[in-house]
Parts: structure tokens; sequence; C-alpha cells
């Protein structure tokens, strides 16, 4: 009963949104403001619609109504109730409904005030973000419907069906099968709710570039106004990919925390483009310039937003032909090509209104430096779209699936790094407008001087690979341009305003937020860095079966297999620990204990048996010490399998992580908004003249 | 006996040197098993054709744990790390290995990329020099210099350095 008022709550929330868009466009059509105006509130209502239907899901989660298929998918009647809720982005058909209930909350949000001074603006917004939601409402509606109840049928076949067919009886499952192990995590738990909060609000600054487009207003306005959406959409896909990979790290057991997996690439491909906007966004609001590329920009990250929800939900990935045999493939795909030419359509009609201002004067000013840049983020987005849709291109053409892996991106990827981090020291000291050789190098020298120094340094007394040394330069010179901004900045208002030096930098990174948040993100790519070739360069693995009390050595760690015993869970699930002792020379460490969990579900329909491998990790500065026990002897039980990875440095990058999102909340923290300081001020001018009258 | 002792240390020495000998040559010779590190040198660059996007080496599964047995028993018969790669590919197709083989069609995996941002590079650079109008370089600076100054009045970067000039 309760899934029929679900669906019947998702089927409304269509309907509204469906009529919002409509009467939007019929209000511009009319110059109806009470069109536009019941838009709006129609708009506004979706959140309330859509709010319900997933709180309808989340009863059926948490009361164990088995007899709905979602529901039966994704939980077990052993889960706590907390991993029940989270259930609801665990499975195909929650998480769709999860994108349309933060689409609903962003657009009303963005349309909760009425947008006096850019009324025009706000019909096409609500058009777009409208459609979008419909699109994401209609797959819930017609294909992957969270609501749909499992029916035995009269020749005893069960399925799920969201009406009852003739004659079935409805059909009880026992118990579910349980939320995927892996996906019990806590970084699985929030890692896709961020991933999406980027994805949909990345919708909003796109939903003001349509607008903009529709309407002609094509100076910088939609920019200004959707700035921080901007930066909050960037924010959480940032943090969505590291807890994505600090996930990976820490229990798909690989001794990593990103493979080039075609899922990953899926999120990463919008951060792409939606770093080269952040970044090219600056130049038109600076300079007038590069508008056409930025509308460019926002049209690609918004379709690869879609395209990365189509590439992980539709099955594509495996297979083109699990993509032809789901419906839900075909509507994403149909979806991507319609927005994606709609768009192109808008920008190539306003192609002419949309050129630049301003002159680029020289090949070393900064904003010729900031094309560089978004030249490069391209670049590696082409390699990986490419190398995401080679396997399906090929399997298409030739019939023969082959795999895109690591060697291809990082290959590929390698060089294009190093020449972003080599801009990004460069940058920041180039000036807007005119640039040369001769001040740029004025500049520059001293750093570079001192990044060689520190090569050097490395090179006589920490490594000798060239691919490393070429890395600490370029980290070495971010680090240090950075670094000698701040302090330059502080210096300079240190003696201006007469301030400490620490009052002064902090006065200076509050009134220029964005660009010392911006510095602060430099940095942490620096950190970050340091981590990756921490890894990539300096990885050391070894694998060997030990009996009880023998050794396996390995990067002057050595490790000794001390018990290993089996335990059992109430909730259902088998561990299997093994605890190790770990030396470095003859110092003692201490214990690790790397595990494998068992999750053994049966079930009415079928039995599912999934198990984790849980490394024992031992981290520090220096490196990480990361153990997996990959097999035993469960007859004996004296001798094990251990695999030992020695991560040196990696560490570094989830610190790099940490200051990655506080710059970005430096940048992006609401303040007083500029815009609308003055608008305020001169109402309450008016109001206490009025009061005074 | 004393005639005797001779022979006897004779005969044992020479057994004990002949033992040694064939006891090295085994040693030398036989067949060493394969560590866990050579069998997992080989799998990484392997991928099962079950287990999306994992590679060999660290995937979990019971498939793969034999596809790795099969491996060390391949090593053990002296096989090199490319006829075992090779082996795989002709058993389960090009879809094993970590990268599309530089054959046919699959150089389309890695020509396009460099092509397309080729593409895009010199559209940039086009775009750099249509945009770039000559600079007029008056002996005054005239035109140059009120340039800099409306570039300076909206720009917080150049202000900034022309109080760090000043202050010098």
């Amino acid at each position: 009963m309760l899934a029929q008022f679900g669906y019947g709550t998702l089927v409304l929330s269509f309907v509204v949104t469906l009529y919002a868009a409509g009467a939007a466009m019929l209000g511009v059509r009319n110059k109806s403001l009470a069109q536009i105006e019941s838009a709006r509130r129609a708009m506004l209502l979706t959140f309330p619609l859509v709010s319900l239907t997933a709180l309808v899901l989340i009863t059926l989660l948490v009361s164990n109504q088995f007899n709905v298929q979602f529901v039966y998918e994704v939980t077990s009647s052993s889960m706590p109730t907390y991993l029940k809720v989270t259930a609801w982005w665990g499975g195909q058909a929650g998480s769709l409904l999860f994108w349309s209930f933060l689409m609903s909350a962003f657009a009303s949000a963005v349309t909760l005030h009425k947008w006096e001074r850019d009324r025009e603006l706000l019909p096409w917004v609500i058009v777009t973000a409208c459609v979008t939601l419909a699109f994401f409402l209609g797959l819930n509606i017609f294909f992957e419907n969270p609501f749909a109840q499992l029916y035995q049928t009269l020749d005893g076949e069960i399925g799920a069906y969201t009406f009852a067919p003739a004659g079935a009886q409805l059909f009880q499952p026992v118990d579910g099968r349980g939320l995927n192990p892996l996906l019990r995590h806590p970084g699985m738990i929030i890692h896709p709710p961020m991933l999406y909060l980027g994805f949909v609000s990345f919708v909003i600054p796109f939903a003001f570039a349509i607008a903009a487009l529709v309407t002609g207003r094509t100076d910088d306005r939609w920019i200004r106004l959707t700035r921080r959406w901007t930066l909050w959409a960037w924010f959480f896909l940032s943090f969505g990919l590291v807890l994505g990979g600090r996930w990976a790290y820490d229990v798909l057991g690989w001794g990593g925390y990103w493979g080039w997996d075609p899922v990953e690439i899926a999120a990463f491909m919008p951060w792409l483009t939606g770093t080269a906007f952040l970044h090219s966004v600056m130049i038109q609001e600076k300079r007038g310039m590069l508008k056409q590329w930025n509308m460019v920009l926002i049209i690609l990250t918004y379709c690869l937003v879609i395209f990365g929800t189509f590439l992980t939900r539709s099955g594509v990935l495996s297979s083109v032909h699990a993509f032809a045999q789901s419906a839900i493939g075909p509507a994403f795909f149909i979806f991507i090509l319609a927005t994606f030419s709609i768009s192109i359509r808008l920008l190539i009609y306003r192609w002419a209104d949309l050129r630049a201002e301003a002159e680029m004067t020289s090949m070393l000013s900064r904003e010729a430096l900031f094309l560089f840049n978004n030249l490069l983020f391209m670049g590696i987005l082409v390699v990986c779209f490419w190398g995401v849709i080679f396997p399906l291109v090929s399997e298409l053409f030739t019939g023969q699936k082959v795999t895109v892996g690591p060697p291809f991106y990082e290959r590929a990827n390698g060089p294009l790094f190093s020449a972003l981090f080599f801009l990004m020291g460069v940058a920041p000291l180039s000036a807007w407008g005119h640039s040369t050789w001769q001040t740029l190098g004025r500049a520059l020298w001293k750093p570079t001087l001192i990044a060689t120094a520190i090569t050097v340094f490395l090179y006589f007394t920490y490594t000798e690979k060239p691919a490393a040394l070429l890395g600490f330069f370029l980290v070495a010179l971010v680090l240090l341009v950075t670094v000698y901004e701040f302090w330059r900045g502080a210096r300079a208002r240190q003696q201006s305003h007469k301030e400490s030096f620490f009052s002064a930098l902090n006065h200076l990174t509050a009134r220029n937020r964005r660009r010392y948040g911006g510095y602060i993100v430099h940095m942490s790519m620096v950190l970050m860095a340091i981590g990756i070739l921490g890894i990539e360069i300096f990885q050391k693995e070894t694998q060997g079966q030990l009996q009880l009390n023998q050794s396996l050595n390995i990067g002057g760690y050595t490790v000794t297999y001390a018990e290993i015993a089996d335990f059992h869970y109430r909730d259902g699930h088998d561990v299997t620990r093994a605890t190790v002792k770990v030396y470095r020379g003859d110092a003692y460490l201490g214990e690790l204990a790397p595990r494998i969990d068992y999750y053994y579900t049966p079930s009415d329909i079928e039995n599912t048996l999934q198990r984790m491998t849980i490394p024992g990790v031992r981290s520090t500065l220096a490196d990480d010490l990361y153990i997996l026990l990959v097999d035993w002897q469960p007859a004996t039980a004296t001798s094990a399998t251990f695999k030992i990875y020695v991560n040196p440095l990696v560490n570094w990058l989830w610190i790099g992580c940490l200051v990655f999102l506080f710059g970005i909340l430096i940048a992006a923290w609401p303040d007083k908004d500029a815009e609308l300081v003055p608008a305020r001020a001169k109402n309450k001018a008016y109001q206490s003249s009025a009061a005074d009258d | 006996m004393n005639r005797q002792l001779p022979i006897t240390i004779y005969v044992l020495s020479l057994a004990l040197v002949l033992t040694a000998l064939t006891a090295g040559r085994a040693f030398a010779q036989g067949p060493q098993p394969p560590t866990d590190d050579e069998v997992n040198a080989v799998a990484k660059e392997l991928f099962c054709p079950v287990c999306e996007n994992t590679p060999l080496d660290v995937c979990p599964t019971q498939a793969c744990r034999q596809w790795r047995d099969q491996i060390r028993s391949l090593l053990a018969e002296g096989k090199t790390s490319d006829e075992i790669k090779q082996y795989f590919v002709d058993t389960y197709g090009d879809r094993v290995l970590n990268e599309p083989p530089r054959t046919g069609f699959n150089w389309l995996a890695y020509i396009v990329p460099p092509l397309v941002i080729l593409l895009g590079a010199l559209s940039v650079v086009r775009t750099l020099k249509g945009m770039k109008k000559p600079v007029v370089v008056s002996p005054a600076g005239g035109a140059d210099r009120s340039e800099a100054r409306r570039l300076a009045e909206d720009d917080y970067a150049a202000r900034f350095e022309e109080e760090v000039r000043k202050r010098k």
C-alpha cells in the first residue's frame, strides 16, 4: 500500500515538474509574469513532493518491507537502521531518486527568491532545471521504479512489477539480500552523496548559462550569479572523489586509491572541465574574454555529469550489449544528445554576441597562460574520455572487447599533469594583460634556483630516478612560488597597515579569499603530488606464504606471522583475522591485523557470499606499511599468504586532500554578497528616510 | 685392517663428493618453484575477462586465483612473461591485456588523443595570434601606458605590484 503511495507521489512530482517547465516557457512566450510565477511555485512544490517520495522509500527500507524489490535487494533485517537509511543510494533505483531529490532541492533553493534584478533569466533557469529533473524522475517512473513489488505469477515465477499482474500473488521474502558489504564502509556511505551533490550543483551554473544564452544576456552576469554555486559544486565533487579514493585504499585491498577504473574516470571528467571552467571564468570577469569558451566548458561539464551518471548506471561499461538490453541506456543516450545539441545550437546562435571585449596582448600574460591551462585540462579530458569509450567503440566496430588500463592513462596523463604543474608555478607570477620573458624571468629565477637546489639535494640523498626528480622539481617550484606569493602579500600589507605578519596574512587572505583560497588549493596539489609521486614511483610490494613465526622482509620492515583466528559476529558475518608483528631493523613497531570479512546472506531467491579484504595498515608521514591477508590454510591454520606493500609518502596525499578542502572552503565560504549589499543598503536608507518622514 | 682403511676412506669420500655433485646439479638445474612475486609480476599486467577492471594480481575471486595458479605452473615450465601473456590472449582474447595491443583498429586508441590535443594546441595558438594586436610602441609609451593603467585600475594584482614597487 505504502509502495503504491510512493509511486503515486513520484508520478505527481513528475507531472508538477513538467508543468513548471511548460508554464515557464509559456510565460515567456505570453510575456505573462503570472505564468512564470506559477512555474516558479510549481518548481518549489517539487521539493516537498520528491522529499515525500524519498521519505516513503526510507520508511519502506527501515521497516523491512522485503516484498518491495528495491528493499529486498539492498537491505536485510540484521542491518543497523542507519545503514538501512543510507541503502537509499546503495542501488540503482534509489540512487536515481536521490539524484532527483538533490536536483529539486537545489532548484528550489535557487528559485526561492524572485530574482527581481535578473527576472528574465528566471524562467529559463526553471526550464533547464525542470527538464533535468523530469528526466531523472522519468527514469524512476518508466524504467527503474524503486517501489516495484515482488509478485509470484500463476506459473510460479517471481518478478518485480509496478502493478500486480493478473492473478499474481504478492511475494514476501523472509529476508533481504543486504547491502553489498563494500558499501557499508563510512567512506562509501558519504562518497555517493558527495559526488551527487557535486554533480547536481553543476546543473545550476549550467541552467544560468542556458538562460543567458536564450535571453541574450551575454555579459558575465550569469557567471557572477553562480560563482559560489560553482565553487561549492567543485568542493563536493572533489570531496566525493577523495572519499572514493580513501574508500578504495581502505576496503578494496589492492594497495592503491586510484586504478583508472572507468567508474572513477566518469566522476573525474566533469571535475576536469569544472576545474578548467573555474580558472577561465576569471579571465571573463577580469578581461571580458573567453566568453564563448566558458559556455563550451559549462555545457561540457553538464553533459559529462549526465554522461558520468549514464556510464555508471546503464551497465554500458561491461558491454555495449548490456547497454542495448537495458532501456535506461538509450534513454540516457538520447537525453545527452538532445541537451548537448540544443545547448550547442544556442551557443552558435549567440556566438557573435559572445565576442571578446579585449585582446590578448602577450603570449605570456596571465590570460594566455590560463588558456594553456585550459588546453591541458582538456587534453587530460580527451585522454580520459577516449580511454573510457574506446573499449565500447572497439566492441561496436570489431566485435573485440579490449581493456584500457592504468598504463594507458598514466603514460598519456603524466606529461600533461607535469605541464599543468609547471603552469601552476609560472602563472601566479605573470601579470594580466602584458607579460614578457624579462618580467616573468625576473620573478621566476629565484624560485627556480631554489627548486633546482632542492632537486640536486634529493638526487644525492633520496632518488636518482629522472621522473621522480622532475616531479619533485615541479612540486618544489609550485610550493615556493605559492609561499612567496603569500609572503609578498603579507609583507606589503604588514608595512602599509602596520600589522604583525600573521595578522597581515590573515587579513590578506580574508580580503581576497578567492585568490588566496585558490593558492591554498595550489599548495594542496603540491602535497597530493608528493603522495602520488611516492606511491607511483617508489611503491614496493612482495607476497609470500608464511608458517607461524616466519617473516617477510620488505623496504627495511620485517613482518612476522604471529597467529590467525576466526570470529563470528552476531549480524551474521564472519571474520578471519591474522596477527603479524612488525619490526624495523631490530625495533619492534607493533602488531597489525589484516583480515577478511565474509558476508553470507541466505535468502529465498538466491544465497550470496561476499568477501572484503581489509588491510592492516601502519601509516606514517614517511610511508605506509599495508598488509593484506591473501590466503590461508583453513584446516591447519598454520600457514597463510600475505601481500605487503610499502607505499612511501602516500599520507601526504590525504593531508593534501584536507588542505584542498580547506582551500575551497576559504574561497567559497559565503560572505556578504558584494552584488546584494548596495541594494540592501539602499533599501535600508530608503526605509529609514521614509521613517524620518 | 690398516690396509683397508684408505680404501674405505676413498670410497666414502668418493660417495660424498658424488652426492655433493649430484645434489649441486639438482640445485642448479632442477625446477625451482616460482615465487609469488614472480607470479604477481605477470598477473599485474593481465585482467581476467570476468572481473571488470580489476588487475589479476589483486583480484580476490576464486577464478582469478586459478588464473594465478596457471601462471605459476606456466612459469614453472619455463615460459617467459610474454609467452604467458600470449597464451592468455590466445585463449581469452585481447581484453586480458591491460592495454589494447598495438595492431590494426586498436591503433586508434593511441592516435586519437595526441591528434585531438595537437589540434587543440594549434587552435589555441591561432586564437592567441589572432587576438594579439600589434603593440604600438610610441616613444612616449602613451597608448601602452594608458592601457596598462586601465588594467591596473581594475586589477588587484597590478595595484599590489604597484604597492610593492613603491615600497622598495
